[in-house]
């Protein structure tokens, strides 16, 4: 029988690739908006899990509010880089660095 | 319309027309500023006569906070007013005065560039010295201390191309600011041990501390009242010219006529006056507080005097005067004689304002000619300014049945009563300054008014004698030019100030010295008697006119008269004796020519050693160290460190959202880790 | 649950606003090119009407809405009025900015009306689904907007930064959010605040939840460590959006933290106070440290917030009822100055002509003196120079971190604001002495010179008289704070 610990756990590690894949990450933004997607979907984990071994049904709603909310940010996410590819021809994130200092 | 809306009317008017006078000076005429400014002071002088006129039927005085500023600590910083009779009166003197010299300002002013401003400023004093009086908490009190300093400065300077204006403004901010020190540590002191700063609680609060004592220095107990109250005189010694913090007084003059009227002779300089009166609750328990300022008063008083005898410019014999007169208001506060003091403040108000603004006319008249050397016979062609000027001259050397000599004889009698140990000198003072008082302004009168007429010569002017460098350029009358009367704008505030300096003692003694006029402001302790006993001698002289006719029998009134007589003698009758004078006694001329080398030893004593203690401080202090250590140092520890964030904020996103990261990551160690735990 | 419960009374405001932004993104589709001024003028309208509602409720005691989701408090109305009156002074100040950029057109005025509606709700979640929601309704509309100028390389740039960094801060909220509903059992703001004070949590998962929580709102506030965004977003944005940014968003952040420190993780005050005092820190010296070397005002401003949030955190880290009253009137005065302080910028710029260094304010007093004047006084407030408002809004956070004994960070937070004068009175010494490079009169339409002159001169007016604003704050803290 699987205990809370390892829901919480897959939760643990799911943020910390999606963390690492934010700031590891050089080359393509694309990663870093796939990085923030799992980040979500790790946060969901946890409240499912909770929800379910504490047997209270509002963390699963909330689960709802977050995944609609993650489709909101991923389609915002991709416009802002189409404009941003528009601009610089690339998807670089180390070409991101006009502004510094 | 509510009281407290009249209340609040009475000093917001004025504010309004200086507001609009000086921020809309530029859009607005000349017309439109002095208008709008008369109305404000006019508005206001109206309320504040219905007011008093409240409070004399009966009506109740009124102390309480309007709007609460700041809560700081339990502490509430109000805008509160206190009115009662004696904040009543001085509301009335103060607005009369203001606007008697309002209308005078547009004739005296009517050529000067900066018309404007000038209205604006002399508003903007009638509401910083109203705020001043109607206050019912030190720190609205000092709030109106400073204001009513800073538009003084202003309007010294106001002619602020001229060298010598800018040394006098300076001279008067530096020499008020050791009075203002001495005041705010008073203010300090009150706080502290009363833990209030409203009038009220502190009076309430003041008898049980009568006895408590501090330490300033180990080993030596001073009584808490008389450090206070040492203090808050000190406070009123810059602001009311006492010796030895009088020096600013007489430069002063630099500014305008009107300003001089208005700001060093009637109003603003009485406001330590007032103050030692508002306080006097305070002051009544300390016997050694009384004293100093019984000295302090006497030495104004006498001193000051004698050095009008010698000045030749017009005005600083009236600036001379104005000193020695507030010595006497001083020393009838010393001599616990609260309600003489301010009723001699009331009556100087009137002929004092009437003297600068006949001085004034007679400089218009003789072309911005300051010198009384060159003047002489000019009741033939300024006889307005001829009348009024006598009126206020008899008023102020105190001939029976005017003004200036009930409240000037009232102080001389409740100096004679007092008990005090320095009263015996002050009653000295006193008296002899009564022979000054008739001599100097005697000489005066005669100079300007009788005699030889000396004007049209064209002749020598002293380097400060002019007025106007920027718009008038020739000064004094050509040959042959004859002085003509002042226009009515000029004359008439004349005429309105004479009335009053005739008959507002008559009228107001009976009432404001023995009367209960002043029984819910001044508080007088059981010990002194002064006016007790003043107002027996009164009863027994018969009253007002008792007093009068009784006076012609006392030492006061012939020494007047011997004083008025030998001005006549010496500067009518015998012109060669003053000058064979001047030369027998050298050294005491030139003792007094040099203001008994009191700027001497303030320019070239404390400011001279206080600049070298500075160059010492600056070479060593804040060269080496300030400068090299700390403000290069850290200003380089700065710029290091501003660079360092700069590199750390590279652009690159990946960094950004590490620090991020490591940041969560520090809080979370922290907390987990239980680091923090024994930190706390 | 009944409709009843649902009340949706107490919302009247949002959901007003909801269909105003909803008639002004319809109205755009039938208006061209030359008659956007009429969308311009429904969106002042939907803001003075929303203005108006909310000062109809203004005064009435807490009410509870949407079963519990929603709290209509005297707090949450004061934010959200401040709010109304920051995105109404964008657009004002805004309006020839944009159109001269060509930004000016219905999305501008509909997502700047949805990021309101986004911070209206975050003001009054009381449950971390509405919060949430709320946040990331301001956010992804910060995001779009940010990005309104499509071939802007800066701006772009500046909204994928934005952007990564924005979503990466929600998922550290959420994940904290998710701890503490582990932890508790619940989303609801009142009951999560019972349980841990009254039943006692599970400590770990407690703490845990709330590390991440306080990095969420670090970062929504800009304190160091999690303020990278802020010089790059700041500067990168048209000024448009950065004063949107600048302004209203600091009220809800406010609100927000209240909510989630303050009430829900009350019970947890000494170990979020400690962490707030951190960031405090951190923010107070980096902030001011890091705009000294600023050549570019935008920049120097976005660092100057920094420090600014560090103020609002030291009050907040008092965790007594003056030290929110005193955050919150820092935030509401904050609020009126980076809007003015933007405003300047924008009212300098011209068309192709960026104001936005400090040498662009070079003779600005022999261009224009009134404007100089307002600038000093823009400037002299945010140096918390006495009688501007900035100085009242320190010296009440000053008291309440002095009531908490903590004189050391008081004397700390003075050196720092003492760093922070030398910057603005650089912005002032080079307006008053400095020879103009530019001689051109500025041009500007008669409304934004008018409302910009009316906010700084309130400025000074708030400053001369703060006691009565101060009071409805405190009143409002007062009357909010759960029992």
């Amino acid at each position: 029988m699987l205990s809370l610990t390892h829901y919480l756990g897959l939760g643990a590690v799911l943020f910390s690739i999606s963390v690492f894949g934010i700031f590891m990450n050089r080359k393509n933004l694309i990663v870093m908006l796939m990085a923030i997607e799992l980040m979500l979907l790790a946060v969901n984990m946890n409240f499912v899990a909770f929800s379910q071994f504490m047997g209270d049904l509002h963390g699963q709603i909330f689960v709802f509010f977050i995944l609609t909310v993650a489709a909101a940010e991923s389609a915002i996410g991709l416009a802002i880089l189409v404009v941003l590819f528009r601009n610089l021809r690339s998807v670089e994130v180390e070409q991101l660095d006009s502004l510094k200092g | 319309m509510t009281m407290q809306t009249i209340y609040l009317l009475i000093p917001l008017a004025p504010l309004l027309g200086a507001l609009i006078a000086g921020l809309f000076g530029w859009a607005i005429s000349r017309r439109a500023a002095h208008v709008v400014t008369i109305a404000g002071v006019g508005i206001s002088f109206l309320l504040s006569a219905y007011v008093l006129k409240t409070l004399l039927s009966g009506g109740d005085s009124f102390n309480g906070s309007v709007y609460t500023w700041l809560t700081v600590a339990g502490l509430e910083f109000n805008v509160g007013f206190l009115v009662d009779r004696l904040s009543a009166m001085m509301m009335c003197v103060v607005t009369f005065v203001s606007l008697m010299v309002h209308v005078y300002t547009i004739g005296y002013m009517h050529e000067d560039p900066g018309y404007a401003r000038f209205f604006s400023y002399i508003s903007l004093f009638t509401f910083s010295m109203l705020m001043l009086v109607m206050s019912n908490n030190f720190v609205q009190l000092f709030f109106g201390w400073e204001a009513v300093g800073l538009v003084s400065y202003l309007l010294i300077g106001f002619w602020f191309k001229r060298p010598t204006a800018i040394f006098a403004n300076m001279k008067a901010f530096l020499i008020n600011r050791v009075g203002d020190f001495g005041f705010l540590l008073g203010i300090g002191l009150v706080l502290a041990h009363f833990g209030s700063l409203d009038y009220a609680e502190v009076f309430k609060a003041a008898p049980s501390v009568q006895e408590a004592t501090i330490t300033l220095f180990p080993g030596h107990a001073w009584s808490l009242m008389t450090v206070t109250c040492v203090l808050l005189f000190i406070g009123a010694m810059g602001k009311s010219a006492q010796f030895p913090l009088h020096v600013w007084l007489p430069d002063s003059m630099e500014g305008p006529t009107p300003i001089s009227a208005l700001i060093h002779a009637a109003t603003m300089v009485t406001a330590g006056i007032f103050m030692v009166a508002r306080m006097s609750p305070l002051f009544e328990l300390s016997d050694a507080a009384l004293n100093f300022i019984l000295v302090i008063g006497s030495i104004t008083a006498l001193f000051m005097g004698l050095l009008g005898i010698i000045q030749n410019d017009i005005k600083r014999v009236v600036a001379y005067s104005t000193l020695s007169q507030l010595g006497y208001m001083t020393v009838a506060l010393g001599a616990s004689a609260y309600q003489a003091g301010v009723f001699h403040l009331m009556t100087h108000a009137f002929f004092k304002a009437l003297l600068f603004l006949a001085a004034g006319s007679v400089i218009m008249g003789l072309h911005h000619d300051q010198d009384i050397r060159n003047m002489g016979g000019l009741r033939k062609y300024m006889p307005i300014t001829w009348i009024t000027s006598l009126i206020g001259s008899l008023a102020l050397i105190g001939t029976p049945f005017l003004s200036g000599f009930y409240s000037k004889d009232s102080i001389i009698e409740a100096v004679h009563f007092s008990k005090l140990p320095a009263a015996g000198f002050a009653y000295f003072a006193v008296m002899a300054g009564v022979f000054v008082t008739a001599f100097y302004s005697f000489r005066m009168y005669f100079l300007v008014f009788h005699g030889k007429e000396r004007f049209g010569k064209a002749s020598h002017h002293g380097d400060h004698t002019d007025e106007e460098e920027a718009t008038d350029h020739h000064h004094g009358l050509t040959p042959g030019q004859k002085p003509h009367e002042s226009p009515w704008v000029i004359t008439l505030p004349l005429v309105l100030l004479a009335i009053p300096s005739v008959i507002i003692g008559a009228v107001e003694i009976e009432p404001m010295l023995f009367g209960d006029f002043f029984s819910d402001a001044i508080l007088i302790s059981g010990n002194h008697e002064a006016m007790a006993k003043l107002g027996e001698v009164f009863r027994l002289h018969g009253g007002v006119t008792g007093m009068g006719t009784h006076a012609f029998i006392t030492l006061p009134f012939w020494l007047a008269l011997a004083g008025v007589a030998l001005a006549w003698f010496f500067y009518l009758k015998r012109p060669d004796i003053p000058s064979a004078i001047r030369k027998a006694a050298g050294p005491l001329y030139s003792l007094m020519e040099n203001k008994y080398y009191m700027d001497h030893l303030y320019i070239n004593g404390f400011a001279a050693a206080g600049r070298g203690i500075g160059v010492i401080f600056w070479k060593l202090g804040d060269t080496i160290l300030i400068d090299g250590l700390l403000v290069n140092g850290s200003a380089k520890v700065v710029e290091f460190g501003a660079g360092l964030v700069r590199r750390i904020q590279t652009g690159y996103l990946y960094h950004y959202a590490f620090a991020m990261i490591v940041g969560a990551i520090i809080l979370l160690s922290w907390w987990l880790g239980g680091i923090l735990p024994a930190l706390r | 649950m009944s409709w009843t419960q649902l009340n949706l009374a107490v919302a009247t405001p949002e959901i007003f606003l909801l269909v105003a932004a909803l008639i002004v993104l319809l109205s755009d589709i039938f208006l061209n090119e030359r008659n956007k001024s009429i969308a311009y003028g429904l969106t002042l309208a939907a803001l003075a009407g929303t203005a108006y509602l909310l000062l109809q409720s203004a005064g009435q005691s807490p009410r509870p809405g949407f079963n519990g989701m929603f709290i209509a408090d005297p707090l949450s109305q004061a934010a959200k009025f401040g709010m109304v009156i920051g995105v109404a002074l964008m657009l004002v100040y805004g309006r020839s900015y944009a159109r001269l950029r060509g930004i000016f057109r219905g999305e501008l005025f509909a997502l700047s009306l949805f990021a309101l509606l986004g911070m209206m709700v975050m003001a009054s979640g009381a449950n971390f689904v509405t919060l949430y929601i709320g946040l990331e309704l301001l956010s992804l509309s910060l995001y779009a907007l940010v990005a309104m100028q499509r071939n802007n390389v800066h701006a772009t740039e500046a909204a994928m930064k934005y952007f990564v960094l924005g979503a990466l801060a929600s998922g550290l909220l959420l994940y904290g959010m998710s701890m503490v509903y582990g932890a508790t059992g619940a989303l609801d703001i009142p009951t999560i605040s019972q349980r841990i004070t009254v039943h006692g949590a599970n400590n770990l998962l407690a703490i845990f939840g709330l590390v991440f929580i306080v990095t969420g709102i670090g970062f929504k506030l800009g304190a160091v460590p999690f303020h990278m965004w802020v010089p790059d977003v700041y500067d990168g944005a048209p000024t448009l959006l950065t004063q949107l940014i600048g302004s209203a968003p600091k009220l809800a952040a406010f609100a927000f933290t209240f909510r989630l420190l303050a009430e829900a993780l009350a019970g947890y005050k000494p170990d979020w106070s400690s962490m707030l005092t951190i960031l405090a820190v951190l923010s107070l010296v980096v902030g001011n440290v890091a705009a000294i070397a600023q050549t570019r005002l935008k920049r120097m401003l976005a660092y100057s917030t920094i420090s600014h949030m560090g103020f609002l955190l030291l009050g907040f880290m008092a965790g007594t009822r003056d030290g929110y009253a005193a955050s919150f009137f820092y935030a509401m005065s904050y609020m009126l100055t980076a809007a003015a302080s933007f405003g300047m910028i924008m009212l300098l710029s011209g068309k192709d002509f960026e104001a936005d260094q400090i040498a662009d304010f070079k003779g600005l007093a022999k261009r224009d003196p009134w404007f100089a004047a307002m600038m000093l006084i823009v400037m002299f407030s945010m140096a918390g120079i006495p009688v501007f408002v900035g100085f009242f809004a320190k010296f009440a956070v000053l008291k309440a971190v002095i009531s908490t004994g903590a004189i050391w960070l008081a004397v700390l937070a003075v050196a720092c604001s003492l760093i922070g004068a030398f910057y603005y009175l650089r912005v002032v010494k080079v307006m008053y002495f400095d020879e103009p490079e530019n001689q051109a009169p500025i041009a500007a339409a008669p409304d934004s010179r008018i409302l910009l002159s009316v906010n700084c001169l309130l400025l000074l007016l708030l400053g001369l008289l703060p006691d009565r604003l101060l009071t409805v704050l405190t009143e409002a803290v007062q009357r909010s704070m759960l029992p």
